[in-house]
């Protein structure tokens, strides 16, 4: 056992090597663009209530599910940009793209939209693809990948009618979407591109704000790259009554599904109504990392997952 | 049982029918609900089946066990076994052994898998003994040549062996692949 462990951890040190110069290069990126890094607890007594994101209890409080209720706090302060590397933990989550502890690189933009912080993470990738000498193709899983801006967008409402032969901003059916995420509309993106998946239904807000013009849309994008998904932004909602009912129809699914009581977040609904108009973006680092590394699971960039603690 | 707590070898009931989780897949979109991908096998006659399922949904967990069985003879298209502990009998059809049939000798003490009550499969060991009931005598130029031939082992099966295995012998066969190893005794 210890001999496998040592094997492993000596075969790791390249991948982590990259890993490194990840980190490095992107603060470098953030840095250059007048961002402030930041360090919000990991533990905290109140986290969003998200129907399908489990958090992990520590004592009478919660392990961090995502770094947004406390960076938004930040903003609501006045701090325009900020970004942070946060650990985040989701009970359950095992899988090769997934660890129950892993790293969220998430950062937010006053005065910007969920357009504004896909640009970022467009010019972020291709930045980070220089910096390491790839240019603008990487190879992924035996496929190249072509990173030349920009990438291509398509609605959620195109993506589906194409890939699974439904409308869901007519016909909303969040558990059919997400089965049909997974298992036809990302299968069914060209693995040799990038792509921008944007414009969810109303009923997958979660903390994106509406489209003014067009109410069945949220303001969310996600950014998917050689079959991961990679990153997901909002316009950040600012009504600080749709939010409060948006909890509370969460916390009520929560309750009827699993039993689990919830609190409404209620520091983080008084900074709200200081909130500047701002766009957020969370992506994961562990996939980014392994999309460097051409690793086809999250154990080959991540030192000890959860299965070796 | 819950979905989230299925890992790869749990063994699941999906309309009566017995399977081994093969491999388990994990996928989520950040926001959504939890998709398991199952591969399968059937372990009543070990086809594969991919099924797809999403975090909430309830699975019944197959009641499987291995019992240390005797093989004591076939009756019609029936292979019939025993308890070395309880004395109980259990039958497996002759259809869903396949071609472990070839390697079962009686008397022969197997791992049995059981589905509740039932004989499902049985476990054979990599390496048995098997006598040879028939075969050709070899000519000396055949010996020479080192032609194999063609043996009747005590189970009916026929194997491919070396020239100077005679009738009475005893051979090691590799069950994987049912091909002989080597001969253990040979008739004095």
């Amino acid at each position: 056992m210890a001999d496998a462990e040592y094997r492993r951890l000596a075969h790791l040190k390249p991948n982590l090597e990259r890993r490194a110069l990840i980190y490095q290069f992107t603060r470098a990126f953030f840095r250059g663009r007048g961002f402030l890094e930041v360090e919000t607890p990991v533990r905290m007594p109140e986290v969003a209530p998200e129907q399908h994101i489990t958090p992990l209890a520590s004592e009478d409080w919660f392990l961090s599910t995502s770094p947004e209720l406390h960076m938004k706090r930040v903003l609501a302060a006045g701090y325009d940009k900020i970004f942070q590397f946060s650990h985040c933990f989701r009970k359950g989550e095992q899988g090769r793209g997934h660890n129950p502890e892993f790293t969220m690189l998430e950062w937010y933009r006053s005065r910007a939209n969920y357009q504004q912080m896909i640009h970022d993470t467009e010019q972020l990738i291709v930045t980070l693809a220089n910096e390491l000498q790839f240019g603008h193709h990487i190879q992924y899983q035996n496929q190249d990948v072509d990173l030349t801006l920009p990438w291509p967008r398509v609605t959620v409402r195109n993506a589906f009618r194409y890939a699974a032969g439904w409308d869901p901003l007519a016909e909303p059916d969040p558990e059919r979407f997400d089965i049909d995420l997974v298992t036809k509309v990302i299968p069914s993106f060209p693995p040799c591109r990038p792509i921008v998946l944007l414009d969810y239904p109303a009923v997958l807000a979660s903390l994106a704000c509406l489209k003014p013009s067009e109410p069945v849309v949220a303001e969310r994008a996600e950014v998917f790259i050689g079959g991961l998904e990679l990153a997901n932004a909002y316009s950040e909602l600012r009504d600080q009554r749709e939010q409060v009912r948006r909890f509370r129809e969460e916390i009520r699914q929560i309750q009827r599904e699993t039993g689990r009581a919830m609190v409404i977040p209620r520091k983080f609904l008084k900074a709200l109504v200081r909130l500047p108009e701002c766009g957020g973006i969370a992506l994961g680092i562990d996939r980014l990392v392994m999309l460097f590394c051409d690793a086809g699971s999250i154990d080959e960039v991540m030192l000890f997952t959860v299965d070796r603690i | 049982m819950d979905i989230a707590d299925i890992h790869k070898n749990s063994k699941l009931l999906l309309d009566g029918v017995p399977y081994n989780v093969v491999e388990a897949d994990f996928m989520k979109p950040g926001k959504g609900r939890a998709i398991y991908r199952l591969r399968l096998k059937n372990l009543f006659d070990g086809s594969a089946l991919d099924r797809t399922f999403h975090s909430g949904e309830k699975v019944d967990e197959a009641n499987i066990r291995a019992e240390e069985k005797q093989y004591l003879y076939k009756d019609g298209d029936y292979y019939i076994f025993m308890s070395t502990d309880t004395f109980e009998q259990s039958f497996i059809a002759e259809e869903q052994l396949g071609d472990k049939k070839s390697f079962l000798k009686d008397g022969d003490v197997v791992n049995v898998l059981m589905l509740d009550d039932r004989a499902i499969d049985v476990t054979i060991n990599t390496f048995v003994e098997l006598k040879v009931v028939k075969t050709e005598v070899s000519s000396r130029s055949d010996t020479i040549t080192a032609q194999n031939k063609q043996a009747v082992l005590e189970t009916g099966y026929i194997i491919n062996v070396p020239p100077f295995i005679k009738e009475d012998d005893i051979l090691k066969v590799d069950t994987r692949t049912g091909t002989y190893v080597e001969r253990v005794t040979t008739k004095k």
